[in-house]
């Protein structure tokens, strides 16, 4: 359908629309071609970060041991930044402008400032890779100081926070106006609901970035004399450990998209599912304290309040999410008429839905590793035991991968039809890509995990020690769990490459606008 | 429909099994709260608090005259000091690239107050195997209270990357 000018739909508005044919949506055609640069540029950051993480998976896998020292330090600084930052941040700005502007029938507020957000954005993306290849910035992502980068490291991150901050802004007008101009009737959406969660959360969580990296930056320049590692490391994780509830509070309202698109599910009830949306907002950044347990400094008040009641009532959130959802997929089922047995409804349910596939695997992979890992090392005598462990590292991928990635990936499958109107390249893949990179990821997690309970240290080229001056010999069990992560990594590498091949394939197949919701017959 | 606007009132109670859900979420993460504390009590290995900022330059004074005065022994290519505090209960651990220093013979059952600080940029202490984690900065000198309990040979390794000889900082503390 082609995109028309529209005085009787939006009046007197710039805008171009067109409706969809599928949903009947209306679809703002900037807020579209800003949601595909986004998201290419995601997947992009995606494959520079996986190409590293396989890398540095292969070298820390005892037999292989693949690269040097130098290079698996600098890969792993960069696999970090492109993941953790990149992948989800671009991502996550596709699916504000897609909640704000497709589903509240609206138009985009502030194009212009849009696009000058994607620049900082892309800008300052490209700086940083840029100077963690060329070895100006071996600090990793948390990039401690007194540990020196490159000032344009800093400059770099700073650049794309700023574009993150103005993206929020943006969405958060767009939804205001919308509001006022009448777009859309009585409440917001919950998947809306659910993405605000998150762009509040990232407006602090960005807040505290700055206050940590900007004086790192003064104090690189020679500005002011000393950076205290102490206080970076308390601002740091307010936004380092917030940034991944900003791609929880995401990832949730793409579990609650998902399970519509498939399945047809309503939430059960929408008064509990928006008050767990506001538990992570009240509570969920003291999250940021776990990291902070075996640090001098801080008091042991301070330790314990932030290991407490608050952080519970975050976790209250999830437990409701984990309830509502999976609920909402049943009564969707049972009222399609599966009601045999207990579990009629779940082995009916569209298993070769890629959509659904990821929306069950990433619930499972977060629900039973990632969250229940995460509460554990937040008591502070169990992270006395796992602190800079393996164990860390398995739990984040175990959220932030098996969870929000897998979620990303599988809403992907819409999008492309949907929005990119193209279907999708070589349909036979995407029915395994979430099972293969879902299965990789929880073998790698669970194995970290584990060689971490045995002493495994995180970011670290050689647990044989070999060439220290007093040798140190780790349990000889913990090999096994290495090797196991390695095997996890090449398996969830291969779906990874499955993805970035269905997105770029699909790029290139002639547009056509979608025939049906399902991505496969779209 | 998590997608479109939801009914004009959805302000509803919650269903029975919402109800029944909920309530044992809820009283689990109370049960939770209050084992924090249960924890606390329960439990014969909880978290350091005790700190105090000192410069780099005085930890390694102290550091220093604490292996000048106890020192029995050298180890290694580099000649690690070995020290012996012989009962005194304040001891000194240097963090540093790349090397823990001293080596520390301890005994068994006696209380220390182990000082523990970098004098160049974060680190990581870990202590194998029984994998004891604490996070060390330069500037503030942490304070561990603790008891050897258990006879052996304890290695200590870096697991905060602090530049990249960071695989090779290793060091020991032997209890007698």
């Amino acid at each position: 359908m082609a995109a028309v000018a529209t005085p009787n739909v939006f009046s007197g508005s710039r805008n171009e629309y067109r409706v969809c044919p599928v949903t009947t949506l209306k679809v703002d055609a900037a807020a579209e071609r800003l949601i595909i640069w986004n998201a290419v540029t995601a997947i992009v950051a995606l494959t520079l970060g996986g190409t590293y993480a396989l890398l540095i998976g292969l070298t820390r896998w005892p037999d292989v041991h693949l690269l040097s020292a130098p290079w698996f330090y600098r890969l792993l600084t960069a696999h970090g930044m492109n993941m953790l930052v990149f992948w989800m941040v671009f991502f996550e700005a596709a699916g504000l402008y897609f909640g704000a502007c497709i589903l509240l029938n609206a138009r985009l507020v502030g194009v212009k400032l849009a696009w000058v957000a994607y620049a900082l954005m892309l800008v300052g993306a490209v700086m940083v890779n840029y100077i963690i290849l060329a070895g100006e910035a071996d600090v990793m992502f948390s990039a401690y100081p007194p540990l020196e980068a490159s000032p344009l490291f800093y400059i770099g991150y700073i650049l794309f926070a700023v574009g993150a901050i103005l993206v929020c802004c943006i969405f958060i007008a767009t939804i205001l106006v919308a509001k006022k101009e009448r777009r859309y009737e009585g409440s917001m959406p919950l998947a809306v609901f659910g993405l605000l969660t998150a762009a509040i959360i990232a407006l602090f969580t960005l807040a505290s970035g700055a206050i940590a990296l900007i004086p790192t930056l003064l104090w690189r320049l020679g500005i002011i004399p000393a950076m205290d590692p102490g206080f970076y490391r308390v601002t740091f994780w307010g936004f380092g450990h917030s940034a991944q509830q900003v791609n929880l509070s995401a990832m949730i309202a793409i579990w609650y998209s998902i399970a519509t698109l498939t399945v047809g599910a309503k939430p059960v009830n929408e008064k509990l599912s928006r008050f767990a949306f506001v538990f992570y907002i009240l509570f969920i950044n003291l999250g940021s304290m776990h990291h902070l347990l075996v640090d001098p400094g801080l008091a042991s008040v301070t330790k314990f309040f932030n290991t407490s009641y608050a952080m519970y009532l975050a976790v209250l959130g999830s437990l409701i999410h984990a309830y509502s959802i999976p609920a909402a997929i049943e009564s969707a089922m049972r009222a399609k008429g599966y009601n045999k047995g207990l579990f009629g409804w779940l082995l009916n349910a569209p298993w070769k839905e890629p959509g659904f596939v990821s929306l069950i695997l990433s619930m499972a992979i977060f629900g039973f590793i990632g969250g229940p890992t995460g509460v554990v090392l937040g008591a502070g005598q169990l992270n006395l035991l796992a602190h800079n462990t393996w164990r860390i590292t398995g739990h984040f991928h175990a959220t932030v991968v098996g969870g929000t990635t897998l979620a990303f990936m599988g809403f992907t499958y819409y999008v492309i039809p949907l929005v990119f109107r193209r279907p999708l390249f070589a349909k036979p893949i995407v029915i395994w890509q979430p099972w293969v990179y879902g299965i990789g990821v929880a073998t790698m997690s669970i194995a970290m995990t584990l060689a971490g309970t045995f002493g495994a240290p995180r970011r670290h080229w050689d647990v044989t020690f070999t060439n220290a001056i007093i040798p140190v010999q780790l349990p000889s069990l913990m090999n096994l769990f290495l090797t196991l992560a390695g095997i996890g990594t090449l398996l969830a590498v291969t779906g990874g490459i499955m993805y970035v091949v269905i997105c770029v394939g699909s790029l290139f197949m002639p547009k056509r606008e979608a025939r049906s919701l399902s991505p496969l017959e779209a | 429909m998590a997608i479109f606007t939801p009914e004009r009132n959805w302000w509803k109670p919650l269903g029975r099994e919402e109800k029944l859900w909920v309530g044992i979420a809820a009283v689990w993460c109370v049960f939770m709260f209050f084992m924090l504390f249960g924890w606390y009590y329960l439990g014969t290995q909880n978290l350091p608090t005790v700190a105090r900022r000192i410069t780099t330059a005085q930890y390694k004074t102290l550091a220093d005259a604490f292996v000048t005065k106890y020192k029995v022994g050298e180890e290694g290519a580099t000649k690690v000091p070995v020290v012996d505090p012989k009962g005194d209960p304040e001891i000194y651990l240097v963090a540093q690239k790349w090397q823990w220093t001293p080596i520390l013979i301890l005994e068994s059952g006696k209380k220390y107050n182990l000082h523990v600080s970098s004098i160049d940029v974060q680190h990581g202490f870990s202590l194998q195997p029984i994998n004891i984690n604490l996070q060390i900065l330069p500037g503030y000198d942490f304070i561990v209270e603790f008891t050897p309990t258990t006879k052996g040979e304890y290695s200590l390794i870096c697991n905060e990357f602090c530049s990249i000889g960071h695989h090779l900082m290793t060091g020991r503390i032997t209890v007698k």
